[in-house]
């Protein structure tokens, strides 16, 4: 089966446990050679909504789109509120404060979740709902494939999930293949981003940390029945562990890229898509044809 | 009795390494690993458990199709989008996406949804070679992890407290969602550890944005600053004009991979070398 | 007037708590009757809001000052809106009965 030929774009999400292991580089130089050896129709969506950088890059990037993300918070109106605390009893996040005696009713936005549980229960239309944006989403033309789509949490908020739902929910039918560029951990964010992937590349490098928190993550996609490879970047740089884990457990091997300080200073320069090496080409080359081949 | 957070903004800039490397010098400590979601320290920290809790992370909701009539009232008021018809008859909740706020419980007609506590979070009160470390371990894709996060330093103050500490240090999560948000709260001071690449340096200009919403006092350290010179550079410039003291520089170095492999802090691993005296005297300037 | 003290029991013997919204229970004394009751915090266990939840009780019972350990953010906001006092104290191994005859001196 040819995932290409179906109207749904074929979804790859780049994962990892721990921060720094290489994300954002595979999934930078991912794009760029699927849209040079399998499809040009790659779109990138930086999904590390928290600290997103993909951007970055792409030094020769242009806006072509912007929008807010909302959410709906709710507030009472106390003049026509009976303070009954039918809505206080329905708030599972602890998030209403209702006081008869001295006819207070207040939401606590940070307790907030948004779930609109409130609003049901009260009966005299003393709730409503105001919109609080929480971030927003940017779409980029780069060069390369159709270009880079990015959602960016508003400083303060701790609803990054939300915005990464919105994210995800954007029409993207001018692509065929959309790369995920996921958050570090193994939390909601991650299994936020993951959940509708195709296939998931976890990259990982050869510490204890970085197996540690790999293992974690197994044990996450395990669970969400996801099918994946592994990619140990910065291999030379740690001990063998990663290998016999992956061994173990049988993951797939998608590649291994050889820790080189240059890169690294390449890397933190933001210049990664220039001046490719054919060693970089030859490797993810070889990554495309494994990804096709766990497709079929 | 000081609180000091250790963060990033970015991932593995090293603020795990960080923290461990200190950790031989800060006397009379409590360690507590904030990144429950990908925690680490413990690594090279080799706790003994003392005491283990289970931490609620709130409910689910699940179906009993037993009584379940399939009518998607429930689906229409879920705002999580966690209730799908499975092949367009079946109602069906994806118990990842929920966020556990029970409406559909609730507004269920039949009450055929039920509750279900998640109880698959743990943390940990344990001893270790450099004091006592709190720490917690959260179930694969689990909810709340800012809640867990609060709970377990709420945990590590009382022992703060009861052991007469002078100070917890606090081992922080990458980014800037709920829990970063979560271990700046309350905190005394604030030790950034910025890795000099494009990535790092904005990723630790929104986690500054972030930390001066609720003034606290922020140190930071350049962490691997000769693997590019030039973002090294404006870095120091940039603290400087926010003026946030500069308190040492780390070299990249092999050496602190192979001390990791160890399963050693830097500083005990190499504990004469001119990198453990760039990290003693980090110590000192963030203790006073 | 009112006074909480934060308790770990519902007696008088029990020890001072340090934590407020997180309180086993809250001793509550009436100055003009001297009328003492201690009412269980059934939020101290909640997984977020405890601080806020016990606040509301607080201001419902008319309470003008808390002994307490430790006060969170939300909770301090909510009680500075209603000027209740707080009163900080560290000493977690002294009983509650201690505190009540600190108070009456």
């Amino acid at each position: 089966m040819n995932n290409l030929s179906k109207k749904e774009p074929f979804k790859i999400a780049v994962a990892s446990g721990k921060g720094g292991t290489g994300k954002t580089t595979v999934s930078v130089n991912l794009q760029y050679f699927i849209s040079k050896f399998w499809s040009e129709k790659v779109l990138l969506l930086d999904c590390d909504v928290e600290e997103p950088n993909d951007l970055i890059f792409f030094p020769e990037s242009e806006i072509t789109g912007n929008k807010e993300v909302h959410l709906l918070v709710p507030f009472i109106d106390t003049q026509k509120c009976t303070f009954c605390r039918k809505c206080v009893d329905w708030c599972e996040f602890n998030a209403i404060v209702v006081i008869p005696p001295v006819k207070f009713a207040q939401v606590n936005q940070s307790l907030c979740h948004s779930c609109g549980a409130c609003i049901v229960a009260c009966n005299n239309g003393a709730i409503s709902e105001n919109k609080v944006s929480i971030g927003e989403i940017n779409n980029y033309k780069t060069q390369i494939g159709v270009g880079l789509t990015e959602g960016k949490l508003k400083i303060g908020s701790a609803m990054q999930t939300s915005v990464i739902k919105a994210l995800k929910s954007e029409d993207f039918n001018n692509a065929e293949i959309i790369i995920y560029d996921a958050p570090p951990g193994t939390s909601c964010p991650v299994v936020t981003t993951v959940s509708d992937a195709d296939f998931v590349v976890l990259v990982t490098e050869p510490t204890p940390f970085g197996v540690y928190d790999l293992s974690l993550t197994v044990d996450l996609l395990k669970e969400m029945n996801k099918t994946t490879g592994v990619i140990v970047n910065k291999s030379g740089l740690g001990n063998n562990e990663v290998y016999e884990y992956l061994e173990q457990n049988n993951i797939p091997i998608l590649g291994a890229i050889p820790f080189n300080k240059n890169y690294a200073s390449k890397y933190a320069q933001g210049n990664i898509l220039k001046n490719i090496l054919i060693e970089t080409e030859d490797f993810y080359k070889e990554i495309i044809s494994n990804i096709k081949k766990y497709i079929n | 009795m000081q609180e000091i957070t250790i963060l990033s903004g970015k991932g593995g800039t090293g603020k795990t390494s960080v923290t461990a490397a200190l950790a031989v010098f800060a006397e009379n400590s409590v360690f507590c690993d904030n990144d429950v979601d990908a925690a680490d320290l413990h690594l090279i920290f080799e706790p003994q458990i003392i005491e283990k809790q289970t931490f609620d992370s709130g409910s689910k909701a699940i179906i009993n199709y037993n009584i379940c009539t399939n009518c998607g009232i429930c689906k229409d008021y879920c705002r999580f989008d966690a209730i799908h018809f499975e092949n367009a008859v079946k109602i069906f909740i994806d118990t990842f996406s929920c966020e556990g706020c029970k409406l559909c419980y609730r507004v269920c007609p039949e009450n055929a949804i039920e509750m279900e506590r998640s109880l698959n979070n743990f943390h940990y009160l344990s001893e270790t070679r450099f004091g006592t470390l709190v720490h917690a371990k959260m179930g694969p894709g689990e909810e709340n992890s800012g809640k867990l996060v609060t709970e377990i330093r709420r945990k590590a103050k009382e022992t703060a407290k009861k052991q007469n500490a002078d100070f917890i240090i606090n081992d922080g999560p990458p980014g800037i969602g709920c829990s970063a948000i979560s271990s700046i709260t309350g905190t005394n001071k604030i030790l950034l550890v910025i890795e000099p690449s494009k990535s790092g340096f904005h990723d630790i200009k929104r986690l500054i944005e972030l930390i001066d919403t609720f003034k606290i006092k922020k140190y930071a350290v350049i962490n691997k600053f000769d693997i590019n010179m030039e973002i090294t550079t404006e870095i120091e410039e940039f603290l400087r004009i926010q003026n946030i003291p500069l308190i040492g520089k780390i070299p990249f170095d092999k050496i602190m991979v192979e001390a990791l492999i160890n399963k050693k802090a830097i500083t005990e691993f190499i504990p004469d070398s001119e990198i453990s005296m760039i990290f003693k005297l980090i110590w000192q300037k963030i203790s006073i | 007037m009112k006074t909480v003290i934060t308790s770990t029991g519902n007696t008088l013997d029990s020890n001072f708590d340090l934590r407020f919204g997180r309180a086993a229970y809250f001793c509550v004394y009436d100055e003009e009757t001297e009328k003492i009751e201690f009412i269980e915090n059934i939020h101290s266990n909640d997984q977020g809001g405890a601080g806020s939840k016990a606040s509301e009780k607080m201001i419902e019972l008319g309470v003008t000052k808390i002994i307490s350990g430790d006060f969170g953010p939300k909770a301090m906001e909510l009680l500075d809106q209603f000027k209740i006092r707080l009163i900080l104290m560290s000493d977690e191994s002294k009983k509650v009965s201690d505190i009540l005859n600190l108070m009456k001196k």
